[in-house]
C-alpha cells in the first residue's frame, strides 16, 4: 500500500491555526487528504511544509491553494518546493472545464428547433448533392477521359462480387423460410402446390431486391460513408481539390455508379437463389421434385415481376450510394462524427428504400403489372 | 485531529517505489522488423537519469518505432527493454500499469481525444490512475497544467478540433505532464511550430525538466532544439545507435552522416545562433545577478 500525505492543525494564539503538512505531497499521495482539507472550516494563518517528504506540482498546488484561500503564509519549504509553488501560482487558471450549456428549459426548445431546421436544410443539401452528381455526370459525358474506370471497377468488385457469398446465403435461407412457412398455411386448404407461386412471385418481385438493398446498405453504404468521412478528416479530399481532382468525380461517382449497376444484378441473383432455396424445401418437405418446382416457376411467375425488380433495384442502389457518399462528405469535426454519419447513412438508406418500395408496390399494381 | 487518512475502495494499488538507479531507460539488443523490413537490429541505448536525450536519425531509421518499443506499444522481435528498473518486453498488458503512471508521452500530432475538451483530456490520466482525487482538485490541476504548458487559460474548454497545430502540441504536453511523470517522451515536439513558438517550447521543456527533475526522451529534427536543450544526443542509423554523446563528442567522430548533419548549412546556422545566445547570456549574467527563483513563462 502506498504512503499518503496528511496534515496536523495546531491552534495558534488568536484563533488562527498553523496547518502542518507531512508525508508525500505528490499526485499519488494527496487525493484523500485534499478531500478532508476542503471540508476544514478553521482559520489558517500559516502553512508549514517542514514535514513534507517529497513534492510535485500537484502537492505544491494543494499547499498553495490552502494558503491562497486563507491568505496564509507558507513556511518551511525547501528551495525546490518554493520553486514549484511559484510555478503553479503563476499558472493558476480559471477556465471552464467544458463549454457551458444553458438550462434544460433553454436546451429542449433549442434542440427541437435545431432538429427541425436541420431536417429542412438536410433535405435541401441532399437535393443539392444530387444536383452536383448530375452535373458531374454531364462533365464526364463531355470529357469521357476524366471518367475513373479503375475506381469504378474496384468499387464494382467491393459492392458486387465480394458480397455474392453473404447475399447468396441470406437469400437461400429466406427462400427456405418463405416456402416452408407458406406451405404450412397452404396445406390447410390442400393447396400446397401454390407454395411455388408464393415463393416465386414474392422472391422475384419483392424480397430479392429488398433484402439485397438492406444488405448492400449495411455493407457498402456504411463503407462509403466511413471511407469518405475518414478522407475528409485527414484532409485527403481537400488535397484532391487543390490538385484539380474533383472529389465528386473521383470518389462519389464511382461508388454511386457501382451501387446502381450492381443492385439489379445482385437483386436478380438473390431472387434466383431464394427460389432455389424454396425448391429445396419443396423437394424434401412437400414431395414436389426439385426440377418440377423450377419448371413451374417459369409458368407461374409473370415476366413483368422480373421487370418490376429490375426497375426498382437501380433506384435503391442510387439511394444507398447517395446516402453513403452524402453523409461521408458531411464529416467535419472528429472521429466520433464518422461513426455517427455512418450510422445515419445506413438508417437513411434503409428507410428510404422501404418507403420507395411501398410506393413502387402501389404504382406497379395500378399500371397493370399485378 | 480528525479521522485517519486512508485510500477509498477502488483506488489502484500502484507500485510507486522510487527509482534509485542511474539509467531509467535501458535498451539492449533490440530488434524490430515489419515483415522482411528490419528496422532495428541489435540496438543498445541507455538514458541517464535527469538528462534530456535527443534522438536523431534520417527518415525511416526507426526513431518513432524505438519510442513505441520503449513505451510498450510495439512488441520487439528480440531484445530487452527496462524502464525504471522493470522489464517492458516481458510484461503483459496489465503488468506494467504502474510504470504507465510514471511516464508521459507526447505524440507527433498531439493525439488528443477528439471528443473531450482540453481540460478533460488532461483529467483522463488522473481519473484513470488516481480516482481518489476529488473533482475540484482534478479541475484545478487541469487548469494549471494547461497554463503551465503555455496555453491561454480559456483553452481548457476548447475541443481539439478548435485548436491550431501548435496549441494541440501544447495541450498534448499538458496531458503528458498530468501525472507529474518521471519520464517524458516527446516525438518531434517542435515540428510544425513557428520559430518563436518552437523556442518557447524548448525553454518550457528545460524549465519543466529542472522543476520536476524529469528525464526526457526527445525525438527531433530541430537542430536549434538539439543545440539549445539536449544534454546528449543519440544518432540512429543502420538499425543501431551509432553514437551517443554531446555535440562536440559527436563532431569528433568521423561518421559521414553525423558530419553532414551537424556541419551542413542548417547545422552551422544553429551552432552560430547558440554561440551568439550564449555570449549574450554571459553578458546578462555578469551585468546583474540572475534571480534563480524567477519562473519565466513560455
Amino acid at each position: 500500500m502506498r504512503a499518503l500525505a496528511d496534515y496536523t492543525l495546531e491552534p495558534g494564539a488568536d484563533g488562527a491555526a498553523t496547518l502542518a503538512f507531512r508525508g508525500p505531497m505528490v499526485v499519488w499521495g494527496v487525493g484523500p487528504m485534499d478531500r478532508k482539507l476542503r471540508a476544514l472550516q478553521d482559520k489558517i494563518a500559516k502553512v508549514d511544509l517542514t514535514g513534507v517528504e517529497c513534492m510535485d506540482t500537484v502537492g505544491a498546488w494543494t499547499a498553495w491553494r490552502v494558503a491562497r484561500d486563507n491568505q496564509a503564509e507558507i513556511v518551511g519549504g525547501t528551495p525546490e518546493a518554493n520553486k514549484l509553488i511559484e510555478a503553479v501560482k503563476a499558472s493558476a487558471g480559471k477556465g471552464e472545464i467544458r463549454p457551458s450549456r444553458g438550462s434544460i428549459v433553454e436546451r429542449v426548445p433549442e434542440t427541437v428547433g435545431m432538429m427541425v431546421s436541420g431536417l429542412g436544410q438536410g433535405t435541401l443539401a441532399v437535393i443539392e448533392f444530387l444536383g452536383t452528381i448530375v452535373m458531374a455526370i454531364g462533365t464526364v459525358f463531355r470529357h469521357p477521359r476524366r471518367f475513373r474506370t479503375k475506381a469504378l471497377i474496384h468499387q464494382v468488385e467491393l459492392v458486387g462480387v465480394s458480397s455474392l457469398g453473404i447475399i447468396g446465403l441470406m437469400s437461400f435461407l429466406i427462400g427456405i423460410v418463405v416456402a416452408q412457412q407458406g406451405a404450412v398455411q397452404l396445406q390447410q386448404f390442400g393447396a400446397e402446390i401454390y407454395t411455388i407461386n408464393l415463393t416465386g412471385r414474392l422472391c422475384m418481385r419483392e424480397l430479392g431486391v429488398l433484402m439485397t438493398a438492406i444488405m448492400v446498405a449495411g455493407r457498402s453504404g456504411s463503407a462509403f460513408a466511413a471511407q469518405i468521412g475518414t478522407m475528409k478528416l485527414t484532409e485527403e479530399v481537400d488535397a484532391m481539390r487543390t490538385i484539380g481532382v474533383s472529389p465528386i468525380e473521383a470518389l462519389v461517382l464511382p461508388r454511386i455508379l457501382a451501387a446502381v449497376l450492381m443492385m439489379p444484378l445482385l437483386g436478380f441473383y438473390s431472387a434466383v437463389v431464394a427460389i432455389v432455396g424454396g425448391a429445396f424445401v419443396g423437394n424434401f418437405a412437400l414431395d414436389i421434385p426439385f426440377w418440377t418446382f423450377l419448371a413451374r416457376i417459369q409458368e407461374v411467375v409473370p415476366i413483368h415481376d422480373v421487370w418490376v425488380a429490375l426497375v426498382k433495384a437501380p433506384v435503391f442502389g442510387l439511394i444507398i450510394g447517395l446516402a453513403g457518399c452524402y453523409q461521408g462528405m458531411q464529416v467535419k469535426a472528429n472521429a466520433e462524427e464518422v461513426g455517427l454519419r455512418t450510422t445515419s447513412a445506413v438508417v437513411m438508406a434503409i428507410f428510404m428504400v422501404i418507403v420507395l418500395d411501398a410506393f413502387f408496390a402501389v404504382f406497379f399494381t395500378k399500371v397493370g403489372w399485378a | 485531529m480528525t479521522d485517519a487518512i486512508a485510500l477509498p475502495d477502488g483506488a489502484l494499488d500502484l507500485n510507486l517505489d522510487e527509482f534509485t538507479g542511474d539509467y531509467p531507460i535501458k535498451v539492449h539488443g533490440l530488434k524490430n522488423a515489419f515483415g522482411d523490413q528490419v528496422i532495428h537490429d541489435g540496438l543498445d541505448l541507455e538514458v541517464r537519469k535527469g538528462e534530456i536525450l535527443g534522438v536523431v536519425g534520417g527518415s525511416g531509421t526507426g526513431k518513432s518505432v524505438l519510442m513505441r518499443s520503449i513505451i510498450g506499444l510495439q512488441i520487439p522481435v528480440e531484445g530487452d527493454i527496462e524502464v525504471l528498473g522493470r522489464s517492458i518486453t516481458g510484461a503483459q498488458e496489465d503488468d506494467d500499469i504502474d510504470i504507465r503512471s510514471r511516464w508521459g508521452v507526447l505524440f507527433q500530432g498531439g493525439a488528443l481525444f477528439s471528443t473531450l475538451t482540453v481540460a478533460e483530456n488532461v483529467e483522463v490520466p488522473l481519473k484513470e490512475f488516481f480516482p481518489e482525487i476529488s473533482p475540484e482538485l482534478m479541475h484545478e490541476i487541469a487548469r494549471y497544467k494547461v497554463v503551465l504548458s503555455g496555453l491561454p487559460e480559456g483553452a481548457t474548454a476548447k475541443y481539439p478540433a478548435e485548436l491550431s497545430g501548435g496549441m494541440k502540441k501544447r495541450a498534448g504536453l499538458a496531458r503528458a505532464l498530468a501525472l507529474d511523470p518521471e519520464l517524458l517522451f516527446l516525438d518531434e515536439p517542435t515540428a510544425g511550430l513557428d520559430p518563436i513558438g518552437a523556442a518557447a517550447f524548448d525553454s518550457l521543456i528545460v524549465e519543466l525538466k529542472q522543476a520536476l527533475e524529469l528525464t526526457v526522451f526527445l525525438i527531433t529534427h530541430d537542430l536549434d532544439t538539439l543545440y539549445e536543450i539536449c544534454d546528449r544526443i543519440a544518432v540512429l542509423a543502420d538499425g543501431k545507435v551509432i553514437a551517443v554523446g554531446t555535440i562536440p563528442e559527436l563532431l569528433a567522430t568521423d561518421h559521414p552522416w553525423i558530419q553532414e548533419y551537424f556541419n551542413g548549412p542548417r547545422g552551422r546556422a544553429a551552432k552560430d545562433t547558440k554561440d551568439r545566445l550564449d555570449a549574450g547570456r554571459a553578458q546578462v549574467a555578469t551585468a546583474k545577478a540572475v534571480d534563480s527563483t524567477a519562473w519565466a513563462k513560455a
